[in-house]
């Protein structure tokens, strides 16, 4: 069974005259204890999705989505405030940039301790206070801070980014939850760091069964901590499938696109030669192209592709696109008739 | 081929404030010591606190150097001489989007470097920001533009054409290509690498990325609390990390090249 499944999610920005449609019928699907990475440059409805998962959006936005079923509860038809107990029990979300998250005004102890619920301590209300530090302690020490007196004393600013990062996932951990919602957990980091972090995501993904679903802006850093990948371009849906498809075999244009522009996939290429790149550049929000959102900058794109293509599967790689990669060549031709009768 | 820029032993360490027995002396750059010829790009890798960024600082002239020289075509750049060095080494900044000044226009930006360091009339400098912008692919007409109007990439294009239209020897990439997006990235690495070589441009390039860096770069030095601990061959040092820094930095490159096989 399927931990998270969402089916077609829309989600529109409350405009004037038109609501913008930001996020565009975007499918996502995870397993237990699976590490699903996000991939998707900016302005592709990442965050969005996420802070939607969560229902975090305010009222300027409107999500709707035609399936959203947590562990085979369905969503929907539940009260918000039931939505909210379901989603803020076994969901829980860090984001980048720790520092900013974190109060500057407040010691970390305090920060964690307020995190930890009240249903977890047991004991009488004198004893509350030493259960809730110990609590502390062992949350610091689950993300692998040794020292937790020096942490639990330190302000913000006093931590250095990565160790803020572990605090904010442990601050996540403290209601042990199912799902944890990374949004680019390693942004401005450095090497030694970002391996750090997700050293330690991996390692809760093992230990503890916890499904991550990875977010980031960059396909190469996080392919070698997930199982799974789906891509995103400006708010559509592209591909999903595991990263090893993902990676060798991808189906669309802008998978392959941003495989053959990272330099670390591409050793193979002599240093200082050209690197593959689309051109043009990511459109805005107020001009989307209508169809798929690629079409304008897309090497493939032919008359067909000023409609939205939908999802077909192949083996459970899905590929959102009108003239996906790697067809046998007879299939391909078929649509290409069409457009010229037409 | 001749040294193009050769800095020798350059120091740089700030005076803590306290009383004249408690001064201490904390070093940021302990004599370092290198050189770049013309179409060559020199990758600076490091942790944070290594100095990079400083020694970016010294060499633009932001920042007045303890003691070292930097040499420029053999000729001494001293801490005065702003104007010999605003020409000729330039420098990129991480997040291009606030260093363009928002209240002005595009052709503004571009035309207070000429203005300050050129003879040249408004004809001519109008000719040569069409000229410039074209060259980093953008259109003539963007000159009436503001900063506002342009996505990310665009703006560090701008911030690339400001960085070009004096001709300079040698530019600085602090950074500069973190926080694009993947597909402008690899835009932006053309494009550098097609100015290289038609301009003859030496980079200097502070990156995280070791991808970008064994592709972009002819050598690497790595510096780890103000020194040179290591410095050589991009392909040597890629291959055959001998100190520990570097080994270590490699290793968190490693993790996550593995899964590309």
């Amino acid at each position: 069974m399927n931990l998270l499944d969402i089916r077609n999610l829309s989600i529109e920005l409350i405009h004037d005259e038109q609501n913008i449609l930001a996020v565009d019928k975007v499918s996502l699907s995870m397993k237990e204890g699976e590490v699903r990475g996000l991939v998707g440059e900016s302005g592709s409805g990442k965050s969005l999705l996420a802070q939607a998962i969560v229902g975090v959006l305010d009222d300027k936005w409107y999500v709707h989505a035609d399936r959203f079923h947590w562990r085979g509860i369905d969503l929907l038809r539940l009260t918000i405030p039931e939505r909210k107990a379901i989603l803020s029990r076994d969901i829980a979300m860090i984001f980048q940039e720790p520092m900013a998250c974190l109060d500057p005004t407040t010691n970390i102890g305090e920060q964690l301790a307020e995190a930890i619920d009240e249903s977890q301590l047991s004991g009488f209300f004198w004893q509350k206070q030493q259960q809730r530090r110990a609590a502390t302690v062992k949350l610091l020490h689950k993300v692998g801070i040794k020292d937790h007196d020096a942490c639990i004393k330190s302000y913000p600013h006093q931590l250095t980014e990565a160790l803020c990062q572990r605090v904010m996932i442990a601050i996540a951990l403290a209601r042990q939850p199912i799902l944890l919602i990374a949004d680019e957990p390693t942004a401005a980091m450095e090497n030694t760091n970002q391996g750090q972090v997700f050293r330690l995501l991996a390692s809760l993904n093992q230990l503890k069964n916890m499904a991550i679903l990875l977010i980031s802006h960059d396909l190469e850093n996080i392919t070698h901590w997930t199982n799974t990948i789906t891509v995103m371009y400006s708010g559509q849906f592209v591909e999903a499938g595991t990263t090893e498809q993902i990676f060798n075999k991808a189906m669309h244009p802008y998978t392959q696109a941003l495989v053959d522009s990272s330099p670390l996939a591409n050793l193979h290429l002599p240093a200082k030669s050209r690197l593959m790149t689309l051109p043009g550049s990511i459109p805005i929000l107020q001009h989307l192209p209508i169809g798929c959102r690629l079409g304008p900058r897309c090497p493939r794109a032919q008359q067909d592709c000023v409609r939205a293509p939908s999802v077909t599967s192949f083996h459970g790689h899905k590929v959102s696109c009108h003239f996906p990669l790697l067809m046998n060549p007879k299939m391909k031709k078929s649509p290409l008739k069409k457009t010229t009768r037409a | 081929m001749t040294e193009l820029l050769n800095v020798h032993a350059l120091t740089k360490s700030y005076q803590s404030k306290g009383y004249w027995l408690n001064k201490k002396l904390t070093t940021v750059l302990d004599s370092v010591s290198f050189s770049i010829e013309a179409h060559k790009t020199l990758a600076i890798i490091g942790e944070t606190g290594s100095g990079k960024s400083t020694l970016a600082r010294l060499l633009v002239g932001a920042e007045s150097s303890s003691s070292g020289n930097i040499y420029l075509n053999g000729q001494e750049l001293k801490s005065g001489s702003y104007k010999q060095r605003c020409q000729h080494i330039r420098m990129i900044f991480q997040d291009s989007g606030t260093t363009l000044n928002p209240s002005l226009t595009i052709k503004q930006l571009l035309d207070e470097p000429l203005k300050l360091n050129t003879p040249f009339d408004e004809k001519k400098r109008t000719e040569l920001i069409r000229k410039t912008l074209q060259k980093v692919g953008l259109l003539g007409d963007h000159m009436n533009f503001y900063p506002h109007m342009f996505s990310g990439g665009q703006k560090q294009r701008i911030s690339l054409a400001r960085a070009i239209i004096l001709q300079p020897q040698v530019i600085i990439l602090d950074e500069a290509l973190a926080s694009l997006d993947p597909s402008l990235r690899s835009q932006m690495i053309n494009l550098l690498l097609d100015l290289q070589h038609q301009m003859g441009l030496a980079y200097i390039l502070i990156s995280h990325n070791l991808g970008i860096i064994r592709h972009f770069s002819d050598e690497i030095m790595v510096l780890s609390q103000g020194k040179v601990v290591e410095k050589g061959k991009t392909q040597e040092i890629m291959t055959k990390p001998q100190h520990k820094v570097t080994q270590k930095l490699m290793m968190n490159q490693n993790f996550q090249l593995r899964a590309k096989k």
